[in-house]
């Protein structure tokens, strides 16, 4: 049987959202990355939002439409959260997934403001993993009962529960 | 002289305004007489036409919904933190059970992440296979949708006609699974069996008779007054906020955009596949109807050209990082011995690595974002819910409606409550 070849790796800085980033907000760029055709960026928590209005807004970005937020856990990690969330161009057809590390009891802004959608997502994160997210218009739990204690997406939560 | 229209088509007398008038009155004499106050009412979660466990809380005025506020998590099952802790093949029945009306999808997504991940090929044939169980699948979904939803309106007869198309549908998949509802029918890599023989012919029966059958329900449905005053102008939403709220699906396109990823980003055999992506244009719960009503008939366009164009070959991949070697093999050979034991025992292994893959289920954008460390399990296995982003827009398409609208808006955005909740 022949051996299975390498997968081939895009190379990231070919992404125009990646180069409209370094041209126009080059600090927004912690690190970026790249798993065969989809790009991922890594943005500093203080920039969260304004890189996101950024990629809204900007005409060869013009990522209309939110597709998902959520988060993972990395316990050992100082930040130990990371907060992802994976955008669309339904214009240009480009897809991106952008990331920002947060620390546990620490928060990051909200992205409501720029698309309406991260509402319930935020909320889903912060049921799961307890991200606080500063500006959220509504931050109470969603899946989990309003008065549950413990956040049972992260790694040290049991799988079945206590 | 009396109106010579049908009663039905008569505006309404204006009883708020006398009423409101009447309230004014007696007020005017005796100050407390009358109280106002917003109600709340509470909706579900035991409720017929909730379509699952949903509780939607109603801040009232009268009649007028001034807010709706879901409150979900009823059916929350922690299926994301399972997958965390199965192999990669051992999770895709849990994945039937989030939309249990449409499973085949639901399973697709999962195993299309993981090959998208992988840089697995799986062979034409599985493709085209794929292509039409997903159209089968799209069709029964949104036959549950029909008969649920306008029996929610009162047209109970659709609902027993739309069940026994769907039977029709369910035993060309039972003839596959074994299943009719919760399938297990994919694997990384492909199918795990070929379709059975009498398949084939079955599936030309079923697409002989059913475009016979969707004419009968726009027949009932399509031109009826009654129905249609019950959804034309219902729950509308414009396609901006329809874009920021992050619906997709039927319920984006019903408000004008053409988003579909079978269109935007191929999957399977869609790109050799001719068909049209229909699109509404108010936004509003008739033509959200339309909308799903147009895809059944493309989805039969769609399964009448894969099976034409249906190849031969195998149903499964032959990469053997995710490929269990035949009997044959296994009983003459050491290493593909080795290979099965290590596959079945501890599981296929993707690279370090992330990845998002989408397919356009019957409910909208169903996708899977899996974090891999290397092991046979993932890191995070993400479910982009398309049911559970689309009910964010109900409390903008039921603000100032009345109650009744609000059971034709959750119909027609289509929820399965697995979904919503995982």
């Amino acid at each position: 049987m022949p051996p299975v070849p390498p997968l081939q790796h895009v190379d990231p800085e070919t992404h125009v959202a990646v180069q409209r980033l370094r041209a126009a907000m080059p600090d927004a760029i912690e690190g970026i990355s790249a798993h065969r055709d989809q790009v991922t960026v890594r943005i500093p928590k203080d920039r969260w939002v304004a890189t996101a209005q950024f990629l809204r807004d900007d005409p060869e970005c013009s990522f209309e439409m939110m597709l998902d937020l959520t988060a993972a856990d990395y316990p050992p990690r100082p930040q130990r959260f990371d907060v992802i969330a994976h955008l669309y161009s339904l214009s240009k057809g480009h897809l991106l997934r952008i990331k920002t590390g947060v620390a546990e009891g620490d928060s990051v802004e909200t992205l409501t403001t720029v698309w309406k959608t991260s509402n319930w997502y935020e909320r889903e994160v912060y049921d799961m993993f307890g991200v606080q997210f500063a500006g959220h218009p509504d931050l109470r739990r969603i899946l989990m009962p309003e008065n549950w204690v413990g956040y049972p997406l992260r790694k040290d939560y049991p799988l079945a529960g206590y | 002289m009396a109106d010579e229209r049908p009663t039905w088509e008569i505006e309404s007398l204006e009883p708020q305004a006398e009423g409101e008038a009447a309230v004014a009155a007696v007020l005017a004499e005796q100050p407390h007489a009358v109280q106002e106050q917003e109600l709340l009412l509470n909706m579900g979660p035991q409720h017929p036409s909730t379509h699952g466990v949903l509780r939607v809380l109603l801040e009232l005025d009268g009649e007028i919904v001034r807010k709706a506020i879901p409150d979900l998590g009823f059916l929350h099952r922690g299926i994301e933190k399972i997958g965390e802790y199965r192999q990669y093949n051992q999770f895709v029945p849990w994945t039937d059970r989030m939309d249990y009306v449409a499973a085949f999808t639901s399973n697709l997504a999962w195993v299309q992440a993981v090959e998208g991940l992988m840089g697995i090929e799986v062979p034409p044939r599985a493709k085209f296979l794929r292509v039409i169980f997903s159209e089968l699948q799209r069709i029964a979904s949104h036959l549950l949708w029909l008969g649920t939803h306008v029996m929610d309106l009162g047209a109970v007869t659709v609902f027993l006609f739309a069940m026994r198309e769907r039977e029709l549908v369910l035993d060309l998949l039972e003839m596959q699974t074994g299943a009719r509802l919760t399938l297990n029918a994919q694997r990384v890599g492909g199918f795990p069996k070929d379709i059975p023989p009498g398949f084939l012919e079955k599936l030309e029966d079923f697409l002989r008779v059913m475009p016979g059958h969707i004419h009968e329900y726009d027949r009932l449905l399509a031109e009826n007054p009654i129905f249609l005053r019950r959804v034309k102008g219902i729950g509308v939403i414009s396609a901006a906020e329809a874009v920021q709220w992050g619906l997709t699906g039927p319920t984006l396109r019903g408000s004008g955009v053409a988003y579909d990823i079978r269109k935007a980003r191929p999957y399977a055999a869609y790109d050799q596949i001719d068909f049209e992506v229909p699109v509404g244009s108010h936004g509003d719960v008739y033509d959200r109807y339309l909308v799903r009503m147009e895809e059944m008939r493309q989805s039969l366009k769609i399964i009448r050209q894969a099976a034409d164009m249906l190849p031969g070959g195998p149903v499964m991949t032959d990469d053997i990082r995710v490929a269990l070697p035949g009997k044959e093999a296994l009983m003459t050979s050491i290493e593909a011995m080795q290979r099965h034991f290590i596959l079945v025992i501890y599981g296929l292994r993707p690279p370090v690595g992330e990845y998002y893959s989408s397919v356009e289920a019957p409910k909208g954008e169903l996708g899977w974002y899996i974090i891999s460390h290397g092991e046979s399990n993932a890191y995070r296995a993400r479910c982009r819910p398309a049911s559970f982003t689309n009910l964010q827009g109900l409390p903008i398409m039921v603000e100032g409606a009345q109650i009744a609208d609000v059971i034709a808006a959750i119909g027609s955005i289509d929820i399965v409550v697995g979904e919503v909740d995982r």
